[in-house]
């Protein structure tokens, strides 16, 4: 289990909205912060990575939630620039 | 519920990985002749050793789609919407002179009498290739298109911001 500082809701969000308000949303992170993206479009387990990857941010984790009906994703970002 | 950890790494490996020259397509369109465009530049470019992604979005997606399968949306209209969208590689129609399908049944025979290979064919051969097929999550529900509607080898699902990582990278990026 990861610690986030900071949650991020982008449920019922479809690319590339989760990503937009990930890049809004690390700017009031300070440097080390963990973010907790929350989202339930599938696209972020590759779109996540490749966006921190872009940035220079830190991807700590991805987690996967199951639960009947739905399917839910927690990225975990650390700011790192 | 359960929980199950993703390891991040996978993904990054794969954009970190050095490999060879790289290309990227973006199919959008759905017609028979820009399907073929697309996987003859595919196939060619695999052929050179070259890396090649292919990202279907929008009507792309109509060739990544088995045949006759509707849509198992949970409402109504994504599920009318992908009813009313059929799809299939061998079922696209000619962007121009399609003549309501006998403008594309006269270029079908005339590519197999020439021995020509089909959109279905040559997408077999890309997948054979390892041309990497991955699939716009977002235009998937624009569109009523769910996962077990598409063919077997497509297990990449992703979007703009890997496309654009991975775009950035290439040295051929092709908006068909």
């Amino acid at each position: 289990m990861i610690q986030a500082d900071v949650k991020l809701d982008t449920l019922g969000y479809f690319c590339p909205m989760p990503i937009i308000l990930t890049s809004k949303k690390i700017k009031e992170l300070t440097m080390g912060q963990v973010l907790e993206v929350v989202s339930d479009d599938e696209g972020i387990k590759k779109d996540m990575p490749a966006w921190c990857e872009t940035t220079g941010h830190e991807m700590v984790g991805l987690e996967e939630e199951q639960s009947s009906s739905k399917r839910i994703y927690k990225a975990f970002v650390k700011k790192a620039k | 519920m359960t929980t199950a950890q993703i390891e991040p790494t996978a993904a990054l490996a794969e954009l970190r990985d050095s490999k060879a020259d790289r290309v990227t397509i973006v199919l959008l369109s759905g017609d028979l002749d820009k399907a073929m465009a697309a996987f003859i530049i595919a196939t060619g470019a695999a052929a050179m050793g070259m890396r090649v992604t292919v990202f279907f979005t929008f009507w792309g997606l109509n060739t990544i789609r088995k045949k006759g399968a509707s849509s198992s949306a949970s409402d109504w209209l994504r599920r009318m919407f992908g009813f009313l969208n059929k799809g299939g590689a061998d079922t696209l129609p000619l962007s121009r002179f399609h003549f309501w399908g006998l403008g594309t049944k006269m270029m079908q025979v005339v590519m197999k009498q020439n021995r020509m290979p089909g959109v279905p064919e040559l997408m077999q051969m890309a997948l054979d290739l390892d041309v990497r097929f991955i699939a716009c999550t977002t235009t998937m529900g624009l569109m009523g298109i769910t996962k077990d509607t598409l063919i077997d080898g497509i297990d990449q699902f992703a979007g703009v911001t890997t496309y654009l990582a991975e775009a950035k990278q290439g040295s051929v990026n092709l908006f068909i």
